[in-house]
């Protein structure tokens, strides 16, 4: 019971470790320019193509591969904020949010066009990685080596986004550009760089996200964006929208309860329990448990 | 040293600023007084390239900067002191004075400037690792005016600093708008304060909803009747 109970926990967290890295992409763009960014999930599938292509057509190793698609995504994340919402910046919120879905549209169209309807397999871990193993930490509680590289490269990814948005001369004037957008402008921040940046971080931590899942479930599939990346906006709303501690324990609460809900025998309604987090959440908080009420000045 | 010229600015149907033209010149203080709405904000908020006017020039040291991005317009040496003070609440005292400085590379220099800032006031020095949004209103305004003096500005726009402080409070802070000025900073202040506004002002201008209505000196303006009538409450 207790170690079927820890093998759960492990599950779930490491496949909430990678909602965490994609949710940190919403929640990052949403307090910077009040956007949801509907196309992220469309990066995260993008850098899970990425990644797979840059290992079996070009035989990188995996390591350079994930650096790869997080590069790739770095700069696709960039370029669509140029093309897609900065020239709505100065219109409404909606016209924004509609021209967000239409690139999520546009981009797993793509993907299909490009690599077909049918799931793509990851080459098996043995050969980009290791073998997969179980160790048993303590009476029966077992966990594999695949998981703990899921969970330590996740967690090592956030120490340093929180290690740059704390102490970077660019991270302390994203925090200015989110609390206060003109004002950030009025001290002399180019408030259009500090937006490439947050869809460049965004953007590369889902290409991360995109690649880990793709080693982990060992497929990809053109809209597999679309799913993975309104979970991640749920854990986004959980944590609170806009704040990234939030996100990333949104992220990991919303691993772990979906892989319960699985153990209890809930299995084909995982996807349900996730959305009904983010209607009770919306309902109860819709704040969320990290967020605060931001007074804006009109 | 700045000069506007027959500005614009409209916000959709609504005409916020008409044809208005002024004139700053280096080492004044300059006010800029008018009732709620008639244009006074708009007024620095264009000089400091947040609005674009759509017709009109504003020119700073010989150059056109009416089409300059704000961060630009703080690198040739204008800051703002924004309305209601707009300090960073979450970040603490010492990074709203870091990021005041973020035009800067001289890291020598900005770390001498939040000590003179600090000797200035010395309640933020005590509250330094503090968020700001847990300080007092006038500490809040201390700590604006700081930070916008952190860019080293040869031109500071201060809008309202007296809004919403106690009445000893305001005297403090218009004793230090005058230090400042003092100290070589050509100042624009916009004020609703006019009486203050007019005491410490070399000269003035009035806006009425959103046009010029009149200028002269500060002693002329407060000596003037329909001035007196109107903002100095005679």
């Amino acid at each position: 019971m207790l170690s079927n109970f820890f093998v759960q926990l492990m599950n779930g967290i490491a496949l909430g470790s990678t909602y965490a890295l994609i949710a940190l992409g919403y929640t990052m763009v949403y307090g910077i320019i009040l956007l949801i960014n509907f196309a992220h999930g469309e990066i995260f599938m993008s850098g899970a193509f990425v990644g797979l292509i840059l290992v079996t057509v070009f035989h990188v190793h995996i390591i350079i591969a994930f650096l790869g698609a997080m590069l790739f995504c770095m700069i696709m994340g960039v370029i669509i904020e140029k093309i897609a919402y900065k020239p709505l910046r100065r219109s409404t919120r909606l016209a924004a949010l509609i021209s967000a879905i239409g690139v999520s549209i546009f981009l797993s169209n793509l993907a299909n066009l490009i690599f077909g309807a049918n799931p793509t397999s990851y080459p098996p871990t043995k050969e980009i990685l290791f073998p997969v193993k179980s160790f048993e930490l303590f009476a029966g509680a077992q966990v594999t080596n695949l998981q703990i590289l899921i969970i330590a490269t996740s967690a090592i990814l956030m120490i340093i986004l929180q290690y740059f948005i704390k102490n970077t001369r660019i991270g302390k004037a994203m925090r200015a550009t989110s609390q206060d957008y003109d004002t950030a402008a009025l001290m002399g921040i180019n408030v259009n760089k500090i937006i490439s940046y947050t869809f460049a971080i965004g953007s590369s931590l889902a290409a991360a996200g995109g690649v880990l899942v793709g080693i982990y479930f060992g497929v990809v599939k053109y809209n597999m964006g679309t799913l993975v990346g309104l979970k991640a906006f749920t854990a986004a709303v959980l944590g609170g929208i806009g704040s990234i501690p939030g996100a990333m324990f949104g992220g990991i609460a919303l691993g772990i309860g979906e892989m319960f809900a699985v153990a209890i025998g809930l299995s084909s309604y995982r996807d349900a329990i996730a959305f009904g987090i983010l209607i009770i959440v919306l309902l109860v908080k819709p704040t969320g448990l990290f967020g605060t009420e931001i007074q804006k000045k009109v | 040293m700045l000069n506007i010229e027959n500005i614009d600015v409209n916000y959709g149907a609504i005409r916020a600023l008409v044809q208005v033209s002024l004139e700053v010149n280096e080492g004044e203080i300059v006010a800029l007084i008018g009732a709620n709405g008639a244009g006074k904000s708009t007024t620095l908020r264009s000089i400091s390239g947040l609005v674009k006017p759509q017709s009109g020039k504003i020119i700073f040291e010989g150059k056109e900067i009416h089409n300059f991005p704000p961060h630009k317009v703080v690198e040739i040496g204008i800051s703002q002191v924004p309305e209601g003070r707009r300090v960073f609440p979450l970040m603490t005292v010492l990074e709203n004075l870091e990021l005041g400085a973020f035009s800067r590379k001289d890291r020598a220099g900005i770390k001498e400037d939040i000590n003179n800032i600090f000797l200035r006031f010395p309640r933020l020095e005590e509250r330094k690792q503090q968020p700001a949004g847990t300080l007092s209103g006038g500490e809040q305004q201390m700590l604006a005016i700081g930070r916008a003096l952190m860019s080293r500005p040869k031109l500071l726009l201060m809008d309202e600093p007296s809004m919403g402080l106690a009445p000893m409070l305001v005297q403090e802070i218009f004793n230090i708008v005058k230090e400042i000025n003092q100290t070589g900073t050509t100042i624009l202040l916009v004020e609703q304060n006019a009486r203050m506004a007019l005491s410490i002002a070399n000269r003035a201008y009035v806006l009425e909803t959103g046009s010029l209505a009149m200028s002269g000196s500060a002693k002329e303006l407060a000596e003037n009747e329909e001035v007196q009538k109107a903002y100095l409450g005679h």
